[in-house]
């Protein structure tokens, strides 16, 4: 490991940073930043598992958020029905998200380019349409959730706790993707990216490589959406609303594509740029101050829009590459 | 099961179809010539819907609710707005992947959403079925309104004017050989880049067109495009990316697939299961038919019902 390349100093300041952030938090009394920040993390996670298929099998799925629905409604339901046990939720979660990527992935992957991003587009809209007609589980109202999981050992409803989970969650799911992506079968999905039809023709059964792929990125979402669901005690049809699957593709982009760190940098930018727009007082004029908080959303898109023109590698993209030729140089 | 029903149902599910089928056209049609996805085609068919109820509600020149007028208004203004988006940002993105193309257009999306939001207020903006058009007409014996016979009227009357569109003019030749191989094309001295401003304007206008029919039966309001982007596109792979004709089979058959699965499939399962199953999981089952049927293609012939042979 070479300690001067900024592919080891910026993920190991990056991760110290939000290692030491409950500790500021609690100096400052700003218990604010730890929510943020989990939030924050989770969206970092999901973007994660969607990268890999993205940045390293040139997949573009447009409805990853179906899978953040299912982890939290994993919670929801189960909760409901009396079932507090983290680990029933958590293996429920999987299971169903498991099962349901695999009938996904097994449609989908059978077709690529466009048609790809819409059909992926189209089931997460068809799992949202579901969640919304269930009734008794609250319907376009959500379901709100009494309890938290309980793990037993450590306790969830405590804030710091709950942060430090979703951080070595995270932790560990770039250590899962560090090792995948040298690997023999991360090799073959990079391939698959770069030339499938060679791949093909070296013998490679490319179809199961991507399922494979599918799933396992699918399934990164769904713990996700069992961390979103414990951290806001609620599940809500908003969290599948497919302009989610969107942004996490925009993260995963700002951040730099099919780089390993990529998507944890891109998710804390884009989610803070979220936070500043929304709330900004730059103290110019009340008027447009005003009509800057209620339609911050247009920056949004107007911000989107400069990053595919104008930043297509991503900024930790652009770092990384820019000091690996300065290395050849 | 009353017979009336189903047929008013059906005649709902046309209509339905229809619109559909205005949108999916211009998507198809972008898609078969550039390789190009413009999800902010939704928000075009919001604009259109805007223009055309702010024109019937406010008087312009003194004329107020004209439907006329805003017609005129509704399917000039998308038209406008999509000749200059395509010029301004989505003609930088030819070039680039399937990608880029996702993200510029979902950014577009955010802004229009706000535009009208701005414009317009965030609660739904309301147009009226035009007088003369708000009574009912007798079809084979039973009252249907006649608004939106007046839709499936006008829809299949645009849906023939652009096959004859197409199939029969030099404009049409020209987009057909396009769509097979562009390059070509432009080597035979056509200037492709003007043929696509043309075509992305025509597919603007067919987005207008059904915002403005759709703005008295539904409400209008920021984001009432992307619902019905979504089931577009569900037409457009069903049917083939790049066909027309595709589109339009796939359009009606969504369209009618959909409506009748909503009223009658909680109604069928009645009569199978428990009636407080029946009343979870009918609605539920309904929603999701026409992605099942998506699905369903897709499983058998991935390149949609009526592939398009690139040359």
């Amino acid at each position: 490991m070479n300690w001067t390349s900024p592919r080891f100093y910026v993920p190991a300041l990056f991760l110290l940073a939000l290692g030491l952030l409950p500790v500021y938090a609690m100096v400052a009394s700003q218990p604010f930043y730890v929510t943020l920040f989990s939030r924050i993390m989770i969206f970092a996670l999901a973007a994660l598992g969607l990268n890999f298929i993205l940045g390293y099998a040139g997949l573009v799925s447009f409805g990853h958020a179906l899978y953040l629905g299912v982890g939290a409604y994993a919670v929801g339901i189960l909760s409901f029905h009396g079932v507090g046990n983290g680990w029933l939720q958590l293996l429920a979660a999987l299971v169903v998200g498991g099962l349901l990527a695999l009938l996904i992935g097994a449609v989908v992957l059978r077709t690529s380019g466009m048609t790809f991003i819409m059909i992926t587009l189209a089931f997460a809209q068809m799992g949202y349409f579901l969640v919304v007609s269930l009734k008794a589980y609250g319907g376009d109202d959500g379901l709100s959730i009494e309890q938290r999981s309980a793990f037993g050992l450590f306790d969830l409803n405590n804030h710091t706790v709950l942060y430090y989970a979703i951080l070595f969650c995270l932790v560990a799911a770039l250590w899962l993707f560090s090792r995948m992506v040298e690997s023999r079968f991360g090799m073959v999905l990079r391939g698959v990216k770069s030339n499938e039809r060679r791949m093909l023709a070296l013998g490679f059964p490319t179809f199961r490589y991507k399922l494979v792929g599918y799933v396992v990125s699918a399934q990164v979402c769904v713990v996700a959406g069992f961390l979103l669901a414990n951290l806001t005690k609620f599940a809500s049809p908003s969290y599948m609303v497919w302009q989610v699957s969107g942004d996490l593709i925009v993260m995963a982009v700002l951040g730099g594509m099919g780089t390993l760190f990529g998507p944890v940098v891109g998710a804390v930018i884009f989610l803070m740029v979220e936070e500043v727009l929304s709330s900004v007082k730059p103290g110019w004029f009340p008027q447009i101050e005003e009509v800057l908080n209620r339609h911050w959303l247009a920056l949004m898109g107007i911000f989107v829009i400069a990053i595919v023109l104008g930043f297509r590698k991503g900024i930790y993209g652009y770092v990384v590459e820019k000091s690996s030729k300065e290395a050849k140089a | 099961m009353p017979i009336e029903l189903l047929f008013v149902q059906l005649l709902n599910g046309l209509q339905y179809g229809v619109l559909l089928f205005l949108l999916a056209a211009g998507l198809t049609l972008v898609f078969g010539i550039m390789n190009f996805v413009n999800l902010a085609h939704g928000s075009l068919y919001m604009m259109g819907a805007y223009f055309a109820a702010w024109a019937y509600n406010n008087p312009i020149f003194g004329i107020q609710s004209s439907f006329i007028l805003a017609a005129i208004v509704g399917v000039l203004g998308s038209m406008v707005l999509g000749v200059l988006i395509e010029r301004l940002v989505l003609f930088s993105l030819y070039d680039r992947d399937h990608l880029d193309q996702v993200l510029a257009t979902f950014g577009l999306i955010l802004v229009f959403n706000e535009v009208a939001r701005f414009i317009w207020g965030p609660s739904s903006y309301y147009m009226e079925v035009p007088e003369q058009l708000s009574g009912t007409i007798k079809l084979f014996g039973i009252d249907y309104p006649s608004y939106r016979f007046m839709i499936i009227a006008v829809g299949l009357l645009v849906a023939l004017g652009t096959y004859l569109l197409i199939q029969k003019t030099r404009i049409g030749m020209l987009i057909r050989a396009g769509a097979s191989n562009a390059t070509m094309v432009g080597a035979l001295g056509i200037n492709i880049k003007l043929l696509n401003t043309l075509l992305f304007g025509l597919g603007a206008g067919l987005a207008g067109v059904a915002g403005l029919m759709a703005g008295p039966i539904l409400s209008v309001q920021p984001g009432m495009g992307e619902p019905i982007l979504i089931v577009t596109l569900v037409v457009i792979v069903t049917g083939g990316i790049g066909s027309i004709r595709g589109a339009f089979f796939a359009a009606l058959i969504v369209g009618v697939i959909d409506t009748i699965g909503r009223v009658f499939l909680p109604l069928l399962l009645a009569n199978l299961v428990e009636k407080s199953l029946a009343q979870a999981a009918g609605p539920a089952i309904a929603s999701m038919l026409i992605y099942l049927l998506m699905a369903g293609v897709l499983a058998f012939k991935p390149q949609g019902l009526f592939p398009v042979k690139h040359g």
